[in-house]
């Protein structure tokens, strides 16, 4: 399981891991759920489109990302925001189904682009992967106050002189970075699980920032691990297990806050009763 | 067809069977989109929309896996969603969207294993393809009936939750004081928006139930002032925009660069997209004409 092939499998999902998890924290922050699923599944349509004029693959999913997410951001400023994120991720899609009907042979790697399979990840891939994740996570460090207090209070952080549209353009270029680096590895459906439901779980935890962050790339490293191990002892596709064990994750935070409330609830009371 | 229009409509449009059932139902489901639509763009829930019609073709492709009638995996499947996104959902519109997140992670991940079952098990890769993108032209004639009585459900239950539904969605406060129960009513509309999505997932693929659900409303509201209005609007350019693709579509076989036709659901998204683009401009004309004469803005569209 740990040997050759598969330790590169385990090193870049791992990479996946830290990134997604990182960036999530804002997806849900921002309550831009739908933005996570627009541009990884419209830059599909890049790689379709690359692979169909013969240009790398990796290349027109970059390009598509920027594109969708400089359209979101531009569009987005006028239109309603959740609209304009609707038309470009079906114009997107779309597109997609333009450029694989024009391509005559039957392309598996785009498929699997879509659904994702953390498939055979050669040496001389990793460090470009490594180096983008790098990337991310310096530009994520590099906004994160701005972009916390803009997603957080937009009233007070607008008059403090933080422009929305400009840190609203800095999140989407960085689900777009996150896109480029991630769907080539684990595919747009694994990458919005990962950036979604650890996050969720973690705002059940804590309600500290940093931490918040902490334990989400940590839950989102732990279901990548867990779901490469039991994928490879079961052969059934990895994407499954990351799907479920994300609305497991995300039920148990809810689980827990519950807990939490009627625990506090009722120690609460049971001081005002010993007040009395 | 022959005489002034052939070089429009190629010969054989209108008396070919694919393209009667695909005028038929495209029509039927794109008006049905169009008008329960209105409802999604105005309550922001363009994303369960979406989440919506991904959870219906997985249901569908479950379906395919036990031989049962896609139509009710697709619908089953929606109205399961609908249910988990209204019960763990609460009103702030960050949770919802965490809750929609959620439940289309899941599903997609049950998407993965059942695409894995059937090529393992049946060798039909293409399945899971073609109910994610569709084809108007591969519609079973022997399922229409049943979508179009669907359709017609649908429709009856918005007409029915109208005035109730408008209210909630512009003033939930003032709806509740009326005595309205804003939290059914709103669960009422989230079900006949499940099926009106899995229809259309069903019938012209995922991404075109997106498609015909929020871009043809999204322009009639840029157009019509009343919401009445506004709903039929975004049926009737649902349906023009879907008629036009199938148009082209048809039309497409003799383009470049290769002669076997266009993809019908790029045409429509193609289409619906212009559309929007077009009311966008026109309304930012006319809002600078109304600034320059100080009219009054279109109140109940406020929160554009």
């Amino acid at each position: 399981m740990f040997s050759g092939l598969m330790l590169n499998t385990w090193i870049a999902a791992s990479v996946v891991a830290v990134v997604c998890g990182t960036i999530g924290f804002f997806v849900v922050l921002r309550g831009s759920a739908f933005v996570a699923h627009t541009i990884p599944n419209g830059a599909f349509a890049g790689a379709a489109g690359a692979s169909l004029i013969g240009a790398n693959t990796i290349l027109g999913l970059g390009v598509f990302s920027l594109l969708g997410a400089l359209g979101i951001g531009w569009l987005g400023r006028r239109g309603r925001h959740d609209v304009v994120t609707g038309l470009a991720l079906v114009l997107m899609l779309g597109l997609g189904s333009l450029f694989l009907s024009f391509s005559v042979e039957y392309a598996p790697e785009i498929y699997s682009l879509l659904f994702g399979e953390v498939l055979g990840i050669s040496r001389s891939e990793l460090w470009p992967i490594a180096g983008l994740g790098i990337v991310c996570l310096a530009a994520v460090a590099l906004v994160f106050r701005p972009l916390l207090f803009s997603s957080v209070l937009p009233d007070v952080a607008r008059a403090r002189g933080v422009r929305d549209y400009r840190m609203e353009l800095c999140f989407v270029l960085l689900v777009a970075l996150t896109t480029t680096v991630t769907v080539p590895i684990v595919g747009t459906f694994l990458m919005f699980s990962l950036m979604v439901a650890p996050t969720g779980a973690a705002r059940s935890f804590t309600s500290r920032p940093g931490m918040a962050v902490v334990i989400s790339v940590a839950i989102a490293l732990a279901t990548v691990w867990l779901s490469i191990a039991v994928s490879y002892e079961t052969n059934w596709p990895i994407g499954f297990f990351v799907g479920m064990s994300g609305a497991f994750s995300y039920g148990s935070g809810r689980l827990f806050a519950a807990w939490r409330q009627s625990h506090a609830f009722h120690r609460r009371s049971g001081l005002t009763a010993e007040a009395a | 067809m022959s005489g002034p229009l052939s070089w429009l409509v190629e010969p054989g449009f209108f008396s070919t069977s694919t393209v009667q059932s695909a005028l038929l139902v495209g029509g039927v489901v794109s008006f049905t989109s169009g008008v329960v639509g209105l409802f999604t763009v105005v309550r922001r829930q363009s994303f369960a929309g979406e989440a919506l019609g991904d959870v219906g073709a997985t249901g569908g492709s479950g379906a395919f896996l036990i031989s049962v009638n896609p139509l009710w995996g697709f619908v089953g499947a929606a109205l399961l969603a609908a249910g988990v996104i209204e019960g763990i959902g609460t009103r702030r519109a960050q949770s919802r969207d965490l809750a929609t997140g959620i439940v289309l992670g899941a599903a997609l991940g049950i998407a993965a294993l059942f695409l894995y079952f059937d090529t393992t098990h049946s060798s039909t890769t293409g399945a899971s393809i073609s109910v994610l993108f569709g084809s108007l032209f591969v519609i079973d004639t022997s399922s229409i009936p049943v979508i179009v009585g669907l359709s017609a459900a649908v429709l009856v239950v918005v007409l029915l939750l109208y005035r109730p539904l408008l209210l909630s969605t512009l003033s939930p406060d003032l709806a509740q004081a009326r005595g309205v129960r804003v939290r059914l009513v709103g669960a009422g509309y989230l079900v006949a928006m499940a099926v009106a999505v899995s229809l259309a997932a069903l019938t012209i693929g995922a991404v075109l139930s997106t498609a015909l659900l929020i871009g043809p409303p999204a322009t009639a509201l840029r157009l019509a002032k009343r919401p009445g209005f506004a709903a039929l609007a975004g049926g009737a350019i649902g349906v023009a925009a879907t008629w036009l693709g199938i148009l082209l579509a048809y039309d497409s076989f003799y383009w470049p660069p290769v002669q076997h036709g266009w993809p019908v659901s790029f045409l429509i998204v193609a289409v619906v997209f212009t559309f929007y683009l077009l009311a966008s401009a026109l309304t930012v004309g006319r809002r600078r004409k109304a600034m320059a004469h100080h009219e009054a803005p279109v109140l109940w569209v406020a929160g554009e």
